[in-house]
């Protein structure tokens, strides 16, 4: 009863007015930018030439704002819009019109997924590893060559390593495609051969988040590793001559891993946003592919879906991080 | 002087010392331009470097080396003015929230969670869309400004709680100091290092974000920062083309500028608490 009052309650409450404070100020801040949706629609359909006298194109801002529900005082488009959000209806596309937005990220998700648990399952097992090894053997020539590397890697942007792996694996030596999620054109459906032409197209983008993710992870595990190993328990180890492998894998590593966990599952957090750069690299068709194709062509709508999702699954893994982490980790009191 | 010396003993903080400063006499080299860097079509298109142009030209006609020196001024610029922008913001609500605690303390770190948990990219890519034609650098940095300060506003904020029961703010009170005079006297040297310390992180994150929307082609595209170069490389297919020159180009200074700052941060804050290595390393 205590853990419910003390512990659970208040974060439920947070998780409900963080939702909200965040959902809100994506509804609101767009509504203060000077020129909203229907001024860009409009200047695109005179963007592509066509000649518009002054009074169609007013017509047409109406008759825009109209068809938006853009017309109505802001309160009432609040209103709608929470209504429509409980039945995660965001409403058609506005560029291929007549299909709902959530058809579209429906469409995306598989392959966002796909990349994205594949890479964070490499990220973690790799990362891990070799942080805990290079903060517990320090001496290793080796490991201290790779952990130079890391530290160069870690604090590069991401699409740099993005392009240099097409740079050199689709210009250079080109084994792997430029971009894409499957050859064009091939038949769609459970077949070895599609199977493997998704993997192969799969391997660059996946490849560029392993190398940076690893690298980031390697430097924070390696530090963690490092406070472990001057813990007095460690030390009682040592002394009380400990077989050197146990006290590294029984005694530091599942200590260290510990906290690693919650990043982990962070992770899945990125979700609808973390992967844009990727596939639009590399021309991978996710979520973040179709965001950036709703970005070209101001397909608000889209956006906005993506948007709200992605901060819904951002505090919910963290609300149940914070409900799962007594569970992994004994050390955490409940109050 | 003496924490100066303390800090280039450490080799990391030397090396990054050096590229920065590399960078900026490069950056300063830009008010020297021959040529109007905004201006295409001043210099014959495509050519490989040579001695006229040190790092080639572009296939708009635009000498590489110039326009690299004023992206790298601009995108020093812009990361310097929008860290300090979400420093202000970070060390009023800190200081205002760790020291006066109670009702207030909950609604700003309310507002904090609220904005940590929002994606950011999505939402600077969000608004930059719409207001894509005005952005001036100014702009762009208030945009970053408002939206980096969150998470540091909380480490200013824990630093405070604690500097909050320690026995100089009782005899300062007890001596009838105001608060205002407290806070700015004896709280804000404390909290300075820490500043100091993320505005180098916050950098790291503005150049970073920065590039990533001109890279997807969402700031102002005539004015030229290490973004925008790397846009318009790509999109006129540099890669397919050959002109390694003009991709390679920004792509180095990118990585110098990133590995720069991040030596300084990483230096930075070993040398002010060991511990607060995991917390810098974690942040990004």
């Amino acid at each position: 009863m205590r853990f419910v009052r003390r512990y659970l309650i208040p974060r439920l409450i947070q998780y409900v007015l963080v939702n909200i404070l965040g959902i809100t100020m994506i509804f609101i801040l767009p509504r203060l930018m000077p020129n909203g949706p229907v001024e860009k629609t409009v200047a695109q359909i005179q963007d592509r030439g066509a000649y518009t006298d002054p009074k169609a194109a007013e017509q047409t801002v109406k008759a825009l704002k109209e068809l938006y529900g853009l017309d109505q005082p802001l309160i009432t488009q609040y209103v709608i819009f929470w209504r429509r959000l409980f039945t995660l209806d965001f409403g058609p596309s506005l560029v291929s019109f007549p299909t709902p937005v959530m058809t579209l990220i429906g469409q995306s998700l598989p392959w966002t997924f796909g990349l994205l648990f594949t890479t964070m399952v490499f990220i973690f097992i790799l990362g891990n590893l070799f942080g805990g090894l290079a903060g517990y053997f320090r001496q290793n020539r080796f490991l201290r060559i790779l952990d130079g590397v890391f530290m160069v890697l870690a604090p590069m942007p991401y699409y740099i390593i993005a392009l240099m792996l097409i740079i050199i694996f689709a210009y250079i030596i080109p084994i792997f495609p430029v971009g894409g999620g499957y050859t064009i054109g091939a038949p769609i459906g459970f077949t070895w051969a599609f199977i493997k032409d998704v993997l192969i197209h799969a391997t660059l983008p996946a490849l560029s988040l392993i190398i940076i993710g690893t690298a980031t992870t390697h430097q924070i595990m390696r530090l963690i590793v490092q406070g472990v190993n001057e813990e007095d328990y460690v030390r009682y180890a040592h002394i009380g001559a400990v077989k050197e492998s146990t006290v590294f894998s029984r005694y530091v590593m599942r200590n260290a891993t510990l906290p690693q966990i919650t990043r982990f599952a962070m992770g899945f957090s990125g979700l609808f946003s973390g992967a844009l750069v990727t596939e639009v690299i590399f021309a991978y068709p996710g979520i973040g592919f179709l965001s950036y194709h709703a970005i070209l062509t101001s397909d608000y709508n889209v956006l906005m879906g993506v948007t709200t999702l992605s901060i819904i699954a951002l505090t919910t893994s963290t609300l149940l991080m914070d409900l799962l982490n007594p569970l992994f980790d004994p050390r955490i009191r409940l109050t | 002087m003496e924490t100066l010396r303390a800090l280039f003993r450490d080799t990391r903080f030397s090396i990054g010392a050096a590229v920065m400063v590399i960078l900026i006499v490069l950056a300063l080299m830009s008010f020297f331009s021959p040529y109007d860097v905004t201006v295409w079509r001043l210099v014959p298109r495509d050519q490989p470097p040579s001695p006229e142009h040190l790092l080639g030209t572009t296939s708009l006609g635009q000498d590489v080396f110039w326009l690299l020196t004023a992206a790298i001024r601009n995108s020093i610029l812009l990361a310097f003015c929008s860290a300090a922008i979400s420093r202000i913001i970070a060390l009023t609500v800190g200081l205002v929230s760790g020291y006066l605690g109670g009702a207030i303390d909950r609604v700003l770190m309310f507002v904090n969670d609220g904005f940590i948990v929002l994606p950011q990219l999505l939402i600077l890519t969000l608004l930059a869309l719409l207001i894509q034609e005005n952005l001036s650098l100014l702009t762009l940095a208030l945009l970053f400004g408002v939206m980096g300060w969150a998470l540091d506003a909380r480490f200013i904020r824990s630093q405070v709680l604690s500097l909050r029961e320690r026995e100089f703010t009782y005899t300062a009170i007890l001596s009838g100091t105001p608060l205002y005079k407290l806070i700015i006297n004896e709280y804000l040297l404390y909290v300075m290092p820490l500043t100091l310390a993320t505005l180098i992180g916050n950098m790291i994150w503005v150049t970073g974000m920065e590039v990533t929307l001109a890279y997807l082609g969402l700031t102002n595209v005539s004015i030229p920062t290490l973004g925008i170069v790397l846009h318009f490389a790509l999109n006129y297919q540099a890669i397919l083309l050959g002109l390694y020159w003009w991709i390679f180009a920004p792509v180095g200074a990118a990585v110098a500028l990133f590995v720069a700052l991040y030596l300084l941060s990483q230096s930075f804050s070993d040398f002010l608490d060991p511990r607060a290595r995991i917390q810098r390393v974690g942040t990004r």
